[in-house]
C-alpha cells in the first residue's frame, strides 16, 4: 500500500548533499586549526627550552661572515643579515636570469635540431636530451664543478689566452674601464633597442595593413650596433683594458667568473635546455601538416612559412611548458648549496641559520622569496600568453 | 644524346600538324634534351643523399657533427674502456693506466660497491636488504606488467603488505629476532630505493586525495587543497626538506622527535604528493563528463563514483605521466644528501676523497658509476612510459 505523499522525498538530515557539505568542511578546518594549535603550542615550548628568541630583529645584527661573489657593497665587518639577505637574493636572481636567457637559446636550437631532416643531426640531438634528461641535476652539477673544473690547471700553470686567464680558481676577463663618454654610448645602446623594437612593430603594422613585408633584421643589427659605435667615437674613443694580471697566489684586476659560477650556470643550462628542447619539438609538431602545406601552396618560403605560420601557432602550445621550465630553473638553482655558490638559499637558509638559529623565521622568509618568485614569473608568463592566445570567433 | 626524330611516333606527328594551322598557338616542334636520370636514391649512398647532403647547409652541419664527434668520443671510449683500470687494491693502481695515461679507475668502484649499495648496514644483517630488494622488484613487475594477473592483489601487495614488511625487515624487530638497524647506517642504493619506494607508495594515495579536493565543490575543501599544492609547487624541494629537517622537530614535543631519515621521508612525500596530485587532475579532467553524469544517474555517491568509474579511467589515461613523475621523483631523491641523509650520490660523494682511492680520476669515475645507474632505471621507465602511452592511443583509435 503506497501511503500519499506531498512535496520532494523527505532524506535523513546527514543524507542531505549540503548539509552533509557543510559538516564535512567545518569537521575539516577544526582538525587543521586543532593541528595547527598543537604545533604552535610545541614551537613555542620547543624555542624556549632551547632560549631563541622569536622575531626578525636578527635581520639588524651584524653578519660577520664573508662571501664570495657581491653584486652589491658588502662587507665582513658591518654588513647585517638584512644585507646578506639582499646579496644572496641578487646572486640567485642573477643565475636565474642569465640561466633563462642561455637555456632558451640552447633548448631552441637542440629543439629544432631534433626535428632536422638530416639524420645525424637529430639524432646527436636526441641522444643529447635523452642522456641528460635521464640524470640527476645534483650529479651533473658536481661532476661539472669537481671532475671538470676542479681539474683545470692550477694557479702557477694557468692557461692565458688574449688577456683572460684560466686556472681553477676561476675565469678571469680584461675588465673595460670606459671614458667620460660612457653614459652616452649606453644611451645610445638604449635608444638602438627602442628604435628597433619601433621598426619591428611598424614593419609588422604595414604587413597587416597593406601585406607588404619590410625586412628589419639588417636595419635593427645596425641600429643595436651602429648607433653605440657612433657614440662611442664621438666621445672621443676612450677605452682601456684593465687586464686580469697573474700573480704568484692569485689573480689582481680584471673582472672575476667564479668557478661555482661557471658550474652552477653551465649545468643549469645544458639540463633545463634538454627540457626546452622537448617543449619546443612538442610545440612545432603540434602545428598541423595542412598548414605548412597550404602556406606552400600560397607560395610562401621556407623561412616565411615558419615565421608567419607555423611560430606563431606553436608559440600558444609552448609557452605554458616554458613557463614552468623557467620556474624549474629558478628553483633548481638552489641546487647552488652543493658546490658552494653563494645564492639565496646557501647564505640565508644555510649560514644565516645556522649562525642564528632562527629556524622558523629563516624558513618561512625563504618560502615566502621562492613563493613571490614563482608568482612573479607564471604571472609575466601567463600576461604573455594571453596576448598570443588564440582569440577564437 | 637521344635521337629526337628517331622517337617520334604518328600520334606525335599528328598532333604537329593541328599546332601548325592554328597561327596564334605554340607548339614546340622539337623535343627537349630529355633530362639525366636522377641521382641514386636507393642504397646507402641515396640514404646518405637524402638524409646527410640534401641542401648545402645540411652538409655543412654533417662535417661539423662529425668533427664534434670525432673529437668527443675516442677520448671519451679511452677513458671509459681502453686506458680504464679494472682492478687494484688501492690508488696506486689507478695512477696509472695500462697505456701509460690514466683511465677510468673501475678498481675503486668495485672495491667500495658494497659501500655503494649498502652503505654501512652491517654485513651480518645484508640478505635482509637483498630479500628486500627482491621483494620489491616482484611488486614493480606486477605492477607494470599490465596483463598480469590478479593485478588488484598486486596493488594490494605493493601499497599494503610490502611495505610492512618491508620495515620490519630494514628496521627489525627484536620479537621475531631480528636486530634493530639504526637508520644512520642506512646508505647507498638501499636509502635511494627506500626514499624512492616510499614517495611512491605514500605519494599516489595521498596525490588523489589531493587531486579530488582541488575539484570538489565544497569551498574549504577546494581552497586548502589548493593552497597546499601551489605552496609546494612553488618552492624548490631542498627548502622543504631544510623545512622538515629544522622544523618538524619544532612542531612536536621532544621525545617524539623524528629521526633524519623519517624527516626526509616527511619533505619527500610531501614534495611528491602535490606534483602527483596535478597529475592525477589531469586524468580526473580527462574523463568525459557523461561517465560522472551516468554514475550520479546510476544512483553511485561520491566515493562509489570516484573509485568505480571515475579513477579507474583517469589512472588509466594518465598512467605515463604517472611514471614520469616517477622518474622525476627518483632524481630528485639526490637532494635528501643536503640533509645528512646517505644515499647513493652521498656515498660516491664519500668515498672519492677518500685517501685511499684518491686519484686525479677518481670523482670522474664515481660520478660515471652513478650516472649510468640513473640513466638506467630512469631511461626504462620512460621507454615503459612511451610503450603504455602507445597502446592506450591503440586503444583509443578502436
Amino acid at each position: 500500500m503506497a501511503r500519499e505523499r506531498t512535496g520532494p522525498p523527505r532524506a535523513a538530515l546527514l543524507d542531505e548533499p549540503k548539509f552533509r557539505g557543510i559538516v564535512y568542511q567545518i569537521l575539516l578546518c577544526l582538525l587543521i586549526a586543532l593541528a595547527a594549535a598543537a604545533v604552535v603550542r610545541n614551537v613555542t615550548e620547543n624555542l624556549a627550552r632551547n632560549r631563541i628568541t622569536s622575531g626578525f630583529g636578527f635581520l639588524d645584527q651584524t653578519a660577520g661572515f664573508d662571501i664570495s661573489q657581491t653584486l652589491i657593497d658588502y662587507s665582513v665587518q658591518t654588513s647585517t643579515y638584512g644585507r646578506a639577505f639582499w646579496v644572496g637574493l641578487l646572486n640567485t636572481l642573477l643565475i636565474a636570469g642569465l640561466g633563462i636567457v642561455l637555456a632558451t637559446v640552447w633548448g631552441f636550437v637542440i629543439g629544432i635540431a631534433r626535428l632536422s631532416r638530416n639524420w645525424l643531426v637529430a639524432n646527436v640531438a636526441r641522444g643529447y636530451v635523452e642522456l641528460i634528461r635521464n640524470i640527476p641535476l645534483l650529479l651533473q652539477l658536481l661532476f661539472w664543478y669537481n671532475a671538470v673544473l676542479k681539474a683545470l690547471p692550477e694557479m702557477r700553470e694557468s692557461i692565458v689566452f688574449g688577456g683572460a686567464v684560466l686556472n681553477n680558481r676561476g675565469l678571469f676577463l680584461p675588465q673595460p674601464n670606459f671614458g667620460p663618454g660612457t653614459g652616452l654610448v649606453a644611451l645610445a645602446f638604449v635608444i638602438g633597442i627602442a628604435s628597433a623594437l619601433g621598426l619591428r612593430l611598424a614593419a609588422k603594422r604595414r604587413l597587416e595593413r597593406t601585406g607588404q613585408t619590410i625586412p628589419v633584421f639588417g636595419s635593427s643589427l645596425a641600429l643595436v650596433i651602429g648607433l653605440p659605435v657612433i657614440a662611442f667615437l664621438l666621445a672621443g674613443a676612450e677605452v682601456r683594458l684593465v687586464l686580469p694580471e697573474l700573480g704568484r697566489f692569485n689573480v689582481r684586476g680584471g673582472v672575476e667568473i667564479l668557478p661555482e659560477f661557471g658550474a652552477l650556470l653551465f649545468g643549469l643550462v645544458v639540463y633545463t635546455a634538454a627540457f626546452i628542447a622537448e617543449v619546443v619539438r612538442a610545440g612545432l609538431l603540434s602545428v598541423s601538416r595542412g598548414q605548412t602545406e597550404a602556406a606552400a601552396a600560397l607560395g610562401l618560403r621556407r623561412r616565411q612559412i615558419l615565421n608567419l605560420i607555423v611560430i606563431p601557432q606553436a608559440k600558444r602550445v609552448i609557452i605554458p611548458p616554458l613557463t614552468n621550465q623557467y620556474l624549474n630553473l629558478t628553483k633548481n638553482s638552489s641546487l647552488a648549496v652543493a658546490i658552494g655558490y653563494p645564492d639565496f638559499v646557501q647564505i640565508f637558509t644555510g649560514t644565516v641559520l645556522n649562525q642564528t638559529g632562527q629556524a622558523v623565521e629563516v624558513v618561512v622568509i625563504t618560502l615566502a622569496v621562492y613563493l613571490a618568485l614563482s608568482l612573479t614569473t607564471s604571472a609575466a608568463m601567463n600576461w604573455y600568453n594571453a596576448r598570443v592566445a588564440y582569440v577564437g570567433r | 644524346m637521344w635521337d629526337a626524330e628517331a622517337m617520334s611516333d604518328p600520334v606525335e606527328t599528328s598532333m604537329m600538324r593541328i599546332a601548325v594551322t592554328e597561327d596564334d598557338v605554340f607548339v614546340r616542334s622539337q623535343r627537349v634534351s630529355v633530362l639525366p636520370p636522377p641521382l641514386i636514391e636507393t642504397g646507402p649512398i641515396g640514404w646518405l643523399r637524402a638524409n646527410l647532403f640534401s641542401s648545402p647547409f645540411n652538409a655543412i652541419l654533417t662535417v661539423a657533427v662529425v668533427t664534434f664527434l670525432a673529437w668527443a668520443v675516442p677520448p671519451l671510449v679511452r677513458f671509459l674502456f681502453i686506458d680504464a683500470t679494472w682492478s687494484g687494491a688501492d690508488r696506486e693502481a689507478c695512477l696509472a693506466g695500462p697505456h701509460g695515461e690514466a683511465g677510468a679507475c673501475w678498481a675503486f668502484v668495485r672495491d667500495r660497491l658494497s659501500y655503494f649499495i649498502y652503505g654501512s648496514y652491517p654485513i651480518a644483517s645484508r640478505w635482509r636488504v637483498d630479500l628486500f630488494f627482491a621483494m620489491l622488484a616482484f611488486g614493480i613487475g606486477w605492477l607494470l606488467w599490465l596483463d598480469a594477473p590478479r593485478r588488484l592483489l598486486g596493488a594490494l601487495y605493493f601499497f599494503v603488505i610490502m611495505p610492512i614488511v618491508a620495515y620490519v625487515l630494514l628496521n627489525g624487530w627484536s620479537l621475531i629476532g631480528l636486530p634493530i638497524v639504526d637508520t644512520a647506517l642506512w646508505g647507498g642504493v638501499l636509502v635511494t630505493v627506500v626514499v624512492t619506494t616510499v614517495g611512491i607508495v605514500a605519494s599516489l594515495p595521498l596525490g588523489i586525495v589531493l587531486a579530488l579536493g582541488r575539484r570538489s565543490s565544497l569551498p574549504a575543501v577546494r581552497v586548502l587543497s589548493t593552497m597546499f599544492i601551489e605552496f609546494v609547487r612553488g618552492v624548490p624541494l631542498i627548502t622543504v626538506l631544510f623545512m622538515a629537517s629544522v622544523m618538524l622537530p619544532l612542531f612536536v614535543p621532544p621525545a617524539w622527535s623524528p629521526d633524519k631519515l623519517l624527516r626526509a621521508l616527511v619533505g619527500i612525500v610531501l614534495f611528491s604528493s602535490a606534483y602527483m596530485a596535478e597529475v592525477i587532475r589531469a586524468g580526473l579532467v580527462a574523463v568525459p563528463l557523461g561517465q560522472y553524469e551516468a554514475a550520479r544517474a546510476l544512483g553511485l555517491r561520491f566515493w562509489r563514483m570516484q573509485g568505480l568509474i571515475i579513477l579507474p579511467q583517469a589512472l588509466r589515461i594518465t598512467l605515463p605521466n604517472i611514471v614520469n613523475s616517477f622518474i622525476a621523483l627518483f632524481k630528485d631523491t639526490t637532494l635528501v644528501f643536503f640533509v645528512g641523509i646517505f644515499d647513493l650520490l652521498k656515498t660516491v660523494e664519500v668515498a672519492r676523497v677518500d685517501p685511499k682511492w684518491a686519484t686525479p680520476v677518481t670523482s670522474a669515475t664515481g660520478y660515471a658509476f652513478a650516472a649510468m645507474f640513473y640513466f638506467v632505471f630512469c631511461f626504462l621507465m620512460a621507454r615503459y612510459a612511451d610503450r603504455i602511452e602507445y597502446r592506450l592511443a591503440r586503444a583509443e583509435r578502436r
